[in-house]
């Protein structure tokens, strides 16, 4: 994509809090209509990256472009192509679900005829239609995010910046606030989020993995799996974390992982290292289940990259 | 401009309206403190408890006693006869006060020489004694010039003084003046700036921890803006405020108010506004609602204690009176006392007056400077 066309630039932006160097030498493009997604452990850097490119936050330096504008020069060109939702998105919780919408419509300039009937789209869009005239406040916690991305939407941004949009919400809702965010990218809405969940990562259409301020890997989820070294089995059984331990330095054993019930054990080959991996389990006492190669997930890529400290 | 300020307005009218005890928390503890100000904060003392001692027993020196009596603020505890019991009741507590008028009282004021007239006082409470013994010499100055004439030639009258009394009067002792006159007055400043800078600071700190402000400030709305939206309720209630403790004040204490209202108004606008950059101020330099308390705490005593509400500034090191300069209190209690009590005007007050504009265009130009930066 040549760097004209790109809804979202980031080129080399850094930024550091005093001796923390939250964000180091980031760059990325995101085409319109993507839905890019910003992976990482807690204090990878992914807030701060999603405060700078909303503008609340001056990157120490490098550039930013969204549409076209510098992001630093014109802010306030910026601003209304661009909408962000904070990892808490702030409502005031003493005031209806319809007044909240109403605040950030005039905040928005949203023209005056158009404030009600984009408000009750989203509102229908979102279920949240018969609790117009709810407190925020009295909410639940998928509602309130949900409120949040209506009240983010309600100027039809052009792009959209969502800081781990779906964190303690419930399934229904999380389902229900990706119907929205894949509507919207139908509709042209560029989107990059943050999340800590994997599942959700998977569903972006193209990821960077972050670790310490750092890209590490950007790809689609499709590409970085192909890109991950060796192959990946599963090892189920009773005592997970006993044979988790037990293959820790088996012969051409890369990488381990605890996933629930099962050891996803990354290895240099599939096919030869199964039967072994039987053998010594067995030798040691344990009796495993099944022994199947899988498909990586980002997890597994994850820690492929960055060894298990770096698991999201 | 106007819609987004519009919004932000009726956005804290929403809110305020929702918080059913706000109306309780803005009203309740300003009348309770013009209450226990305009009460307990006063230097009136009454019922001094008081020994009497009259060696002279003569007419003069009862119609002295009686005057005592008279005025309300002694309570005659013990007549005593002798010198020892009057030691023992300082001693005891059981008064405050000893008044001993000596043998030859009456001769000697109606010859014309000093009078010897003893007051002892019971220096442990060192404020209390010295009221008191305001009182005493002013009851007895009168005595003695109503006396005077009449038993006197009056081309002596500038001569010695007929009454001597054993200890001095305070210099700042004003007995012109009722005290909650005074004090009142101080109150309306005082309160208001105490209100006013808390809910500006809590209020902004609290849309940033909450995260409204970071939501705010990704939409095109300018920090001015925001700052006004946030500022003009609460100048407003300000005003309500002065409003409020000033009815109180002539109608409750009956404050006599014989100034012109507008420089009143003109007076509180420029305080108020001098306040809000305060508070302002205050929540650029919090993160938290915990930080804005412990700050606007540090904050509000010295700006009360170097306002000259109860401790002169004329009395203070020079330091600590080059800090006062820059005190808004300072200014607004001198327009409100005189407003109130001696009704001067502008061109009395203008110093005042333009002090108060320019500290407030100082703080809320700071305030805004900071506020943008304060974002990161
Ligand atoms: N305002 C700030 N002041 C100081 N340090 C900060 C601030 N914001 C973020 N950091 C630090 O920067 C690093 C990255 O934080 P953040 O971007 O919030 O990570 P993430 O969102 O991936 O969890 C962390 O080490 C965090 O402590
Ligand atoms: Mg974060």
């Amino acid at each position: 994509m040549a760097p004209e066309e790109a809804a979202v630039l980031v080129s080399r932006i850094s930024r550091r809090f005093g001796t923390v160097e939250a964000v180091r030498e980031v760059s990325f493009a995101v085409a319109p209509g993507e839905i890019f997604g910003l992976v990482g452990p807690d204090g990878a850097g992914k807030t701060t990256i999603l405060r700078m490119l909303a503008g609340v936050l001056a990157p120490d330096s490098g550039e930013l472009r969204l549409d076209g504008i510098d992001v630093r020069a014109a802010p306030e060109q910026a601003k209304p192509r661009l909408s962000y939702m904070p990892q808490r998105f702030g409502l005031y919780e003493d005031m209806t679900v319809a007044e909240n919408i109403l605040f950030y419509a005039t905040l928005f300039a949203v023209p005056g005829r158009e404030r009600r009937e984009r408000g009750q789209e989203l509102l229908r869009a979102a279920g949240l239609e018969p609790f117009r005239r709810r407190l925020a406040g009295q909410l639940s916690g998928g509602m309130k995010q949900k409120l949040g991305l209506v009240c983010a939407l309600i100027h039809t941004p052009r792009v959209l910046l969502l800081d781990e949009p779906t964190t303690g919400v419930d399934p229904v809702s999380r389902r229900d606030f990706w119907a929205i965010l894949y509507g919207l990218r139908e509709s042209g809405v560029t989107i990059v989020l943050s999340t800590a969940y994997m599942d959700e990562a998977e569903r972006c259409s193209r990821l960077a993995l972050l670790h310490a301020g750092r890209i590490q890997a950007c790809d689609t989820p499709a590409g970085l799996k192909a890109a991950m070294p060796g192959a990946l089995l599963a090892v189920a059984g009773t005592d997970p974390r006993g044979m988790h331990d037990a293959l820790a330095g088996a012969p051409g054993v890369q990488g381990l992982l605890l996933m629930g019930d099962h050891v996803h054990v990354r290895v240099d080959d599939a096919a030869r290292r199964a039967p072994e991996l039987r053998a010594s389990l067995a030798a040691q006492g344990f009796a495993p289940s099944s022994i199947m190669e899988i498909e990586p997930g980002i997890e597994d890529i994850f820690v492929a990259l960055l060894g298990a400290k770096a698991r999201p | 401009m106007f819609d987004r300020l519009q919004a932000m307005l009726m956005k804290e009218f929403l809110e305020l309206r929702r918080d059913r005890w706000a109306m309780f928390r803005l009203v309740v503890p300003l009348l309770i403190q013009t209450l226990a100000f305009g009460y307990a904060a006063t230097f009136t003392v009454r019922h001094v408890a008081t020994a009497l001692l009259d060696l002279d027993n003569s007419q003069a020196s009862r119609g002295l006693i009686s005057r005592f009596v008279a005025t309300g603020r002694f309570n005659i505890v013990d007549v005593a006869t002798r010198a020892s019991e009057i030691t023992r009741d300082l001693d005891s507590g059981r008064a405050t006060a000893a008044i001993v008028i000596h043998a030859g009282f009456a001769r000697d004021l109606a010859n014309g020489q000093t009078a010897p007239l003893q007051v002892n006082v019971d220096g442990t409470n060192s404020n209390t004694a010295l009221i008191a013994l305001g009182y005493i010499s002013q009851i007895v100055s009168l005595y003695e010039s109503e006396h005077l004439p009449t038993i006197r030639p009056v081309s002596t009258m500038d001569a010695v003084p007929a009454v001597e009394l054993s200890l001095a009067e305070r210099p700042w002792f004003n007995p012109g003046i009722e005290d909650t006159w005074f004090f009142i007055p101080g109150i309306i400043g005082t309160i208001t700036l105490i209100q006013v800078v808390s809910l500006t600071a809590f209020a902004i700190v609290r849309e940033r921890e909450v995260g409204t402000l970071e939501q705010i400030m990704v939409s095109p709305i300018r920090p001015v803006e925001f700052i006004l939206g946030k500022t003009v309720p609460f100048f407003l209630i300000g005003l309500g405020d002065v409003a409020l403790v000033t009815a109180f004040g002539v109608l409750w204490f009956h404050v006599p108010f014989v100034g012109n209202p507008l420089i009143m108004l003109l007076g509180a606008s420029l305080f108020l506004l001098a306040a809000l950059g305060l508070g302002l101020l205050l929540s650029t330099l919090s993160r938290t609602q915990q930080q804005a308390f412990a700050l606007n705490f540090f904050l509000v005593n010295p700006l009360f204690i170097l306002s000259g509400f109860a401790f002169p500034i004329a009395a203070m090191p020079a330091w600590l009176r080059w800090l006062t300069v820059i005190n808004p209190l300072r200014y607004f209690l001198v327009v409100i006392r005189a407003v109130f009590l001696k009704g001067v005007g502008i061109t009395v007050l203008w110093p005042d007056l333009s002090a108060m504009a320019l500290l407030a265009l100082a703080l809320l130009g700071l305030s805004v400077l900071r506020f943008r930066k304060s974002l990161d």
